[in-house]
C-alpha cells in the first residue's frame, strides 16, 4: 500500500529566501507525524505545503497515492484544526462543525448524524449552540478538534493545536488528542515547538531547523541516538549535556578525559565504542549521571565532581556543576544528599552515549 | 473659591476637585451654547414671519410659529425660473445617494477582503494606490470626469453622477474595510478553505457576518459625503437633476427683491436633516465600527 503522505524534494522560498530545502517525508496509515523544531524553522510552513495553502516552489506531494501537488485545499481530502482555532466567530458551533459539509452539500440528515456522533464523542453536545465567543480555550480547542473529525479525512493536521492554552489544559488535551489517534487510528501529521508534545504524541519525530529536516525518527531513536548536536540539545528537558572531551584508544577502549575545575581530568572508558577523533563533544543525557547508589549497569564508572547548583523538582533532583567548561546537569535521587559546593560521588553511564565531531556537529557513533 | 485651587496643597482636596469639575462643565456648557446657536437661530427664523424677522431679533424665539417658510421650502421656494421649491432636488439626492452609497459599500467591502485577505502580487501598490485616490483634491478629476461621463454618454445623468460618486468613495470605503479585515486572523480564511469554501462563499458566509460596524461607518461616511457635495453636483448635472444642495445654492442667491431668511433657513434644514438623522440612528456603530479595528473583539 501507498503511504499515505508522501514529500518528494520539496522546496518553498519566498522571494529570494528559501524557506524550505529539499524535504522527503512519508508516512504511513496511522502514523502520528511530530514536525518540530524552534520558531522560524519552517514547519508551519511545510504544514501549509501539505494542506495546499501555501503554494511550493519545487518538489511533489503525495496523499493518499494521488498527487496533491497542485490540488486545491479543498479537494486534498484533509482537515486540519489551527493554534488560534479560528472558528467562525459569527456561527454557533453546531455551524461551526457542519459548515464543510454545508459547503459541500452534503444532506441535512448526514449532516445532523454526524454533528451528533462528533459531539457526543467529544462532549461537546451542551455547546452545540453557543457561538465561539462564549466558550473557554479547552471548549474552543474541542469544537475545532470537532471541525476536523467530522470530515473523517484521509490526513489530519494540527498547527500547534495546544500552544494557546494554560498548562494544565495542555497536558490534558495532549492526552486526549493521543487517546483519539489510537481510537481513530487516523493518519496526522502535527506541529509543535515543544518537544516534550513531540515526544509523547508522536510515533515519528521530524526535527527542523533553518527549512531543513536534522532527523526523521521515532521518539527513542531521537531521544537516543540524536544525529547532530543541534538535535541532541533540542530534544529532552533538561537538555542534554554537550561536554568537549579528548579520546585516546588505551587497549580496553576509548579513554575518555574530561577537564574538570579545580582537579584532575575525569577519565572514563567507553569499552564499546573504538575509532573515535581526538577531540569529540559526548553527548550523556542528565539520567546517566546519578547518585552512585541508584547506579545500575556494569557500564557505570564513578567521579567525584564539585556541585555548583542543586536544583530539587520534586521527583528527581538535579544537579549541576561544570564538566569541561560547560555546565552539565546530573539528575539524582530526589533525596540526595548533595548540597552546593560539596564534592559528590556520581556514577556515569556510558551505555548510551553520543559523540559528536565538534566542527561539523555530526553524530560519530 | 479660586483661592483654594490654588493653593499650595500637593494633594487635591476633595472640594478643589468639586470646583474643577464645576468650572470644566461651565466651560463645557458655554462651547455646546456656541455651537449650537446657528442651529438655533435656524431653526427659530425658519419658525417666524417675515414680517416678524425684519422687526425681530436674530435670537428671539419666534412670538407667533409658522410652518408657512417649511412649505415654501419644501414645494413653492423658487430655484432661478422654476418653483416647485426642493423637493424635486431632495428626491435626486436621495437617488443618487442611496446608489452610490450601497454600490460603493459593497465594492469596497470587496475590494477591502481582497487586499487583506487574498494578498495578491502587487496587493499592496494597488492599495497604496486606492488610498492615494482619496487624496486628490475633486478639483482636479473635474475636467478628465467630465470628458469620461461625455464618453459614457451620461453626463448631466443621475447615473453619471451615481458613478462619480462611486468612483470617488472607493478609495474611502476599501480603506475602511480593508483595516478592518486585517485585523481578522488569516487562519479564518484558511480554515473555510479547507473546510471547501470558495472566494465568494468566504466572504458571505465568514466575513460580512462579522462587518456589521464598519458597515455602518461605510454607510454613514459615504452618505454625508454624497449628500453634502455640491462642487460635483454643480459640475454633472443640469436643469433636473441636480441635488439638493445645489437647489439650496439656486434658492438662497436667485431670490429677487425681499430676501426671504425664513424659507432660505428651513430648506437649508431640509437638506441636511437626512444626514443628521443617519448619524441619529446609527451614530452609535459608528463610533464602535471607528474604534472596532483597535480592539480585538
Amino acid at each position: 500500500m501507498s503511504p499515505i503522505l508522501e514529500v518528494k524534494n520539496l522546496y518553498k522560498n519566498y522571494g529570494a529566501t528559501e524557506v524550505l530545502k529539499d524535504i522527503n517525508v512519508s508516512i504511513e496509515k496511522g502514523d502520528f507525524l511530530v514536525l518540530v523544531g524552534p520558531s522560524g524553522c519552517g514547519k508551519s510552513t511545510l504544514l501549509n505545503c501539505i494542506a495546499g495553502l501555501e503554494p511550493i516552489t519545487g518538489g511533489d506531494m503525495f496523499i493518499g497515492g494521488q498527487n496533491m501537488t497542485n490540488v486545491s485545499p479543498k479537494d486534498r481530502d484533509i482537515a486540519m484544526v489551527f493554534q488560534s482555532y479560528a472558528l467562525y466567530p459569527t456561527m454557533t458551533v453546531a455551524k461551526n462543525i457542519t459548515f464543510g459539509m454545508k459547503v459541500r452539500g452534503i444532506d441535512q440528515a448526514t449532516q445532523d448524524a454526524k454533528l451528533k456522533h462528533v459531539s457526543t464523542q467529544l462532549q461537546i453536545e451542551p455547546l452545540l449552540h453557543r457561538k465561539p465567543g462564549q466558550l473557554s480555550g479547552g471548549q474552543r480547542q474541542r469544537v475545532a478538534m470537532g471541525r476536523a473529525l467530522v470530515r473523517d479525512p484521509k490526513l489530519f493536521l494540527f498547527d500547534e493545536p495546544l500552544s494557546n492554552l494554560d498548562a494544565k489544559l495542555r497536558v490534558e488535551m495532549r492526552t486526549e488528542i493521543k487517546a483519539l489517534h489510537q481510537r481513530l487510528g487516523a493518519s496526522m501529521v502535527y506541529v509543535t515547538h515543544d518537544q516534550i508534545e513531540a515526544m509523547t504524541l508522536a510515533t515519528k519525530i521530524v526535527v527542523m531547523k533553518g527549512g531543513i529536516i536534522q532527523q526523521i525518527g521515532t521518539p527513542a531513536e531521537i531521544y537516543n541516538r540524536p544525529a547532530n548536536l543541534f538535535v541532541a540539545d533540542f530534544m529532552g528537558s533538561p537538555a542534554m549535556n554537550l561536554i568537549p572531551a579528548k579520546t585516546k584508544a588505551n587497549g580496553k577502549g576509548m579513554q575518555i578525559e574530561i577537564a574538570r575545575k579545580d582537579a584532575g581530568p575525569i577519565v572514563l572508558t567507553d569499552k564499546r565504542n573504538t575509532d573515535l577523533p581526538e577531540n569529540v563533544i559526548i553527548g550523556v543525557r542528565p539520567e546517566d549521571i546519578v547518585d552512585t547508589a541508584l547506579a545500575r549497569t556494569d557500564d557505570t564508572q564513578q567521579a567525584d565532581c564539585l556541585i555548583d547548583i542543586v536544583e530539587p523538582a520534586g521527583a528527581d533532583t538535579f544537579a549541576v556543576m561544570q564538566l569541561g567548561g560547560k555546565h552539565v546537569t546530573a539528575r539524582l535521587h530526589a533525596e540526595t544528599t548533595a548540597a552546593a559546593g560539596t564534592v559528590q560521588r556520581l556514577a556515569f553511564d556510558l551505555g548510551k552515549v553520543s559523540y559528536f565531531e565538534p566542527e561539523t556537529g555530526l553524530r560519530l557513533n | 473659591m479660586t483661592d483654594m485651587s490654588y493653593a499650595p496643597t500637593r494633594t487635591k482636596s476633595p472640594t478643589t476637585k468639586l470646583v474643577l469639575r464645576f468650572i470644566l462643565y461651565i466651560l463645557l456648557g458655554v462651547f455646546a451654547l456656541f455651537y449650537l446657536m446657528p442651529l438655533f437661530v435656524m431653526i427659530t427664523t425658519s419658525l417666524k414671519s417675515l414680517d416678524e424677522i425684519r422687526t425681530g431679533d436674530l435670537v428671539s424665539l419666534p412670538r407667533e410659529v409658522t410652518f408657512d417658510a417649511w412649505r415654501t421650502a419644501w414645494s413653492g421656494a423658487c430655484t432661478g425660473i422654476q418653483c416647485e421649491g426642493v423637493r424635486p432636488y431632495f428626491l435626486n439626492s436621495l437617488l443618487i445617494a442611496i446608489p452610490a452609497v450601497l454600490i460603493s459599500t459593497i465594492i469596497g467591502a470587496l475590494n477591502g477582503y481582497v487586499v487583506a485577505q487574498w494578498k495578491f502580487k502587487g496587493a499592496n501598490i494597488f492599495f497604496a494606490l486606492l488610498l492615494f485616490g482619496c487624496f486628490i483634491p475633486f478639483q482636479v478629476v473635474l475636467l478628465p470626469m467630465a470628458i469620461v461621463l461625455g464618453k459614457l454618454g451620461i453626463s448631466g445623468t443621475i447615473p453619471g453622477l451615481i458613478f462619480v460618486h462611486v468612483i470617488y468613495g472607493l478609495g474611502f470605503t476599501t480603506l475602511f474595510f480593508r483595516n478592518y479585515y486585517v485585523s481578522i486572523p488569516s487562519e479564518l480564511t484558511k480554515a473555510a478553505k479547507v473546510d471547501g469554501a470558495g472566494f465568494f462563499r468566504i466572504f458571505w458566509s465568514i466575513f460580512l457576518p462579522l462587518s456589521l460596524p464598519i458597515i455602518v461607518v461605510s454607510v454613514i461616511w459615504q452618505f454625508t459625503q454624497i449628500w453634502n457635495d455640491f462642487l460635483f453636483g454643480v459640475s454633472f448635472s443640469q436643469a433636473g437633476t441636480q441635488p439638493v444642495t445645489v437647489a439650496l445654492n439656486n434658492i438662497v442667491n436667485s431670490t429677487t427683491g425681499v430676501k426671504e431668511y425664513n424659507v432660505d433657513m428651513a430648506a437649508a434644514i431640509i437638506a441636511a436633516l437626512p444626514t443628521l438623522l443617519v448619524y441619529v440612528v446609527a451614530g452609535k456603530y459608528f463610533i464602535r465600527g471607528l474604534t472596532a479595528g483597535s480592539v480585538k473583539g
